[in-house]
């Protein structure tokens, strides 16, 4: 069933620090977003896909879990969510140029195909939810080194759940419903968090479903489901962290749909004036979650203008080092091509 | 050194039951493989050795089977996982190309999946057009996966072994038909068989066999057949392992006989034996004594259930032999 009253407050617990640098990372996000549309209509890079107007709820999840140790299956939207867990400006325009050293997968992959093995975010595919099934396999994995006593459940070096994100349109995947059964019947340690911002490319969410939430149909798995504000930071934070306690102290899996919007075209090849009207997008621009997230912490006392302007300064300044430098970076190797197909056999 | 004779399928039984044993991250999912044992008793006696969080019986999901098995391995398990019949596999066909096959690839080596993947192929058992097929030559087009059809219960053993510690994902095809049809010793002592090399099944001078699986089998039936009846000495290859292909060996015999029969179960066209043919002609052109003949079933989309027509589909040692005699006439 949907539970869309979050009892405990939990972000009434977050530090004004922390507050104030989910802050910074929403904006750094956003900056190097805005980047990207312009190197591409520049014609210097070939591809990008879009995390402006999703920024809340993924900045959200982040924090909500152990940052860099807890399992992270992303999808191609999450810019944010991975700047928070620690893929930085530098490595996101790599990918953009597909130059050298980009760290998800060495500029083979199209960028926003995020992976970083020592923060524990795993490679995906262009296949929508192929990682929903993935996470919860990883969750199992997680279960089961607790069962069998190769982990213990309260160590919290080690990773004790793992969270995945997709749009609500790849809900419509079989692979989506496979991986939430699975969660559901072996009570898993994970958290499927949908970003639905209203349109699969350009299809209206009422023509993907008869249910009116996604969360809704967390009652078919077994599992709790939550539908929560996706621009409002704070909800969602409070949503997220109650399914990280959830998975931690094993009360099993949680799906979370955040309410969004994509104020943008799906991706640097889409154009949406096709597909829904000016006035529609810009009523939802006023729900801006960067905006509404700023004017919270400047009623809070959290931010000053002074400050505000000082973050997005910084932000702007580091967006455009890793951009220069990402621009004027070799591009990999003709031999890397061949390279890592097969791992090498290990010593047993 | 001892031994112990065996089915193929007794075989299999006892390698997972040792890597069980030798490895906590490894344990086993699949439709029934729990208390039931799977429907081919492959799984026999482990979920009581076991228990359940080792040996975890699925749901009925495909799909689900093969990406659960990534994500676990992603986690750091060493998961075997069960399709009951290769015929079903198709709905994680996906999972296997897209996602288990190239995440090394794709994630520029750091995130590998060491998963093996079982699957009894084949006909000859009655099961129609959906219990009967051969799936191999869509998986050995992947690169980033391996590929292993053992015929022997030795080889079935050690190669299993030896899948189970491989860091990629693997592909196990198993001959069903075999699973009790073919016996043979299997060492008492722990051993594994290295995932590459083709295996010289049978020496001889007068043309080479390529095959593999259930068709390794029979032909050496039907190479014993035609020594027996016509003095025609046939070199058995047994591929083994399809992905990474064993060229040389391939080769080697070649250039000793000059004259190359592929048997396959699969249908003829794009088969695994026309890349087998192709490496051939390419490769061994100067060594070639005669046409390099492929031997497989017809093409029609899958077997058929009624015994005469499951006959004329099903390859068998006697229509080898003919093809045998046919080639050595060159």
């Amino acid at each position: 069933m949907t539970d869309s009253s979050v009892q405990e407050r939990s972000s009434a617990q977050l530090t004004p620090e922390t507050l104030v640098e989910m802050y910074r990372v929403m904006v750094l996000s956003r900056r190097l977003d805005e980047r990207a549309w312009v190197l591409h209509r520049q014609g210097k890079i070939a591809f990008h896909i879009s995390a402006i107007g999703h920024e809340a709820c993924q900045v959200a999840a982040a924090f909500a879990i152990q940052r860099g140790v807890d399992f992270v299956y992303p999808y191609y939207r999450d810019l944010t969510l991975c700047l928070a867990l620690g893929i930085t400006p530098l490595h996101f325009m790599l990918s953009l140029f597909g130059k050298e050293g980009e760290i998800s997968s060495n500029a083979r992959q199209m960028p926003s195909h995020f992976s970083h093995r020592a923060l524990n975010i795993v490679s995906g595919s262009s296949s929508v939810a192929t990682q929903v099934p993935h996470a919860a396999g990883t969750a199992f994995a997680i279960q089961y080194r607790h069962k069998i006593g190769l982990t213990r459940p309260d160590d919290a070096t080690q990773p004790r759940l793992a969270l995945t994100c997709l749009g609500e349109g790849s809900t419509s995947q079989g692979e989506w419903h496979e991986g939430m059964n699975w969660a559901g019947v072996h009570k898993l340690p994970f958290i499927c968090l949908v970003q639905n911002n209203r349109y699969a490319i350009s299809v209206p969410y009422e023509q993907q479903s008869a249910m009116p939430n996604v969360a809704d149909r967390a009652a078919g798995y077994g599992v709790k489901g939550i539908v929560v504000d996706g621009n409002d930071v704070l909800e969602s934070y409070d949503a997220l962290r109650l399914a990280a306690e959830r998975a931690y102290s094993g009360e099993g899996a949680t799906l979370i749909e955040a309410k969004t919007y994509r104020p943008v075209p799906h991706s640097s090849d889409d154009d949406d004036r096709s597909y829904r009207s000016r006035e529609e997008v810009e009523s939802w621009k006023k729900k801006d979650p960067i905006l509404r997230y700023q004017n919270t912490l400047l009623a809070r006392g959290l931010l000053t203008p002074e400050a505000i302007e000082d973050i997005n300064q910084r932000a702007v300044t580091e967006v455009d080092e890793a951009h220069r430098t990402a621009e004027n970076a070799p591009y990999p190797s003709i031999a890397s091509l061949y390279g890592s197909v097969y791992a090498p056999l290990e010593d047993d | 050194m001892s031994v112990r004779n065996m089915t193929l399928i007794q075989a299999i039984t006892e390698a997972m039951d040792e890597e069980l044993q030798r490895d906590s991250r490894v344990f086993i999912t699949g439709e029934d493989v729990g208390p039931r044992g799977g429907v081919f008793r492959a799984t026999l006696g482990l979920h009581e050795k076991y228990g359940s969080d080792r040996i975890v019986d699925s749901p009925l999901a495909e799909l689900s089977i093969v990406a659960i098995g990534i994500g676990a391995a992603v986690g750091g398990l060493r998961p075997i996982c069960e399709i009951q019949f290769s015929d079903f596999i198709w709905p994680a066909f996906n999972q296997i190309l897209s996602e288990a096959a190239r995440m090394y690839y794709r994630s520029n080596g750091t995130w590998n999946v060491p998963m093996v993947i079982r699957a009894p192929y084949g006909g000859g058992v009655s099961g129609g057009l959906y219990h009967s097929q051969s799936v191999e030559a869509f998986f050995a087009h992947i690169p980033g996966l391996k590929i292993v059809i053992p015929s022997t219960p030795q080889d079935a053993k050690g190669l299993l072994k030896s899948a189970v510690r491989d860091p990629n994902p693997v592909m196990f095809f198993e001959p069903k038909k075999g699973y009790r049809a073919i016996k043979g010793d299997v060492p008492d002592e722990e051993y594994t068989v290295p995932i590459g090399p083709a295996r010289i099944a049978r020496e001889g001078s007068d043309l080479s066999i390529y095959c593999y699986g259930m068709m390794a089998h029979y032909c050496m039936i039907a190479a014993e057949k035609v020594a027996r009846e016509d003095g025609i000495q046939a070199e058995v290859v047994d591929l083994r392992t399809l992905l990474p292909v064993d060229k040389a060996a391939i080769l080697k015999s070649f250039k000793k006989t000059g004259k190359a029969l592929i048997v396959y179960e699969d249908n003829l066209t794009m088969g695994y034996g026309s890349e087998v043919a192709s490496i051939l002609a390419d490769e061994g052109f100067q060594y070639m004594d005669g046409p390099i003949k492929r031997l497989a079933a017809p093409d029609v989309p899958g077997v058929a259930f009624s015994h005469p027509l499951q006959e004329e589909y099903m390859l068998n040692p006697d229509k080898i032999a003919a093809a045998i005699r046919d080639l050595v006439k060159y």
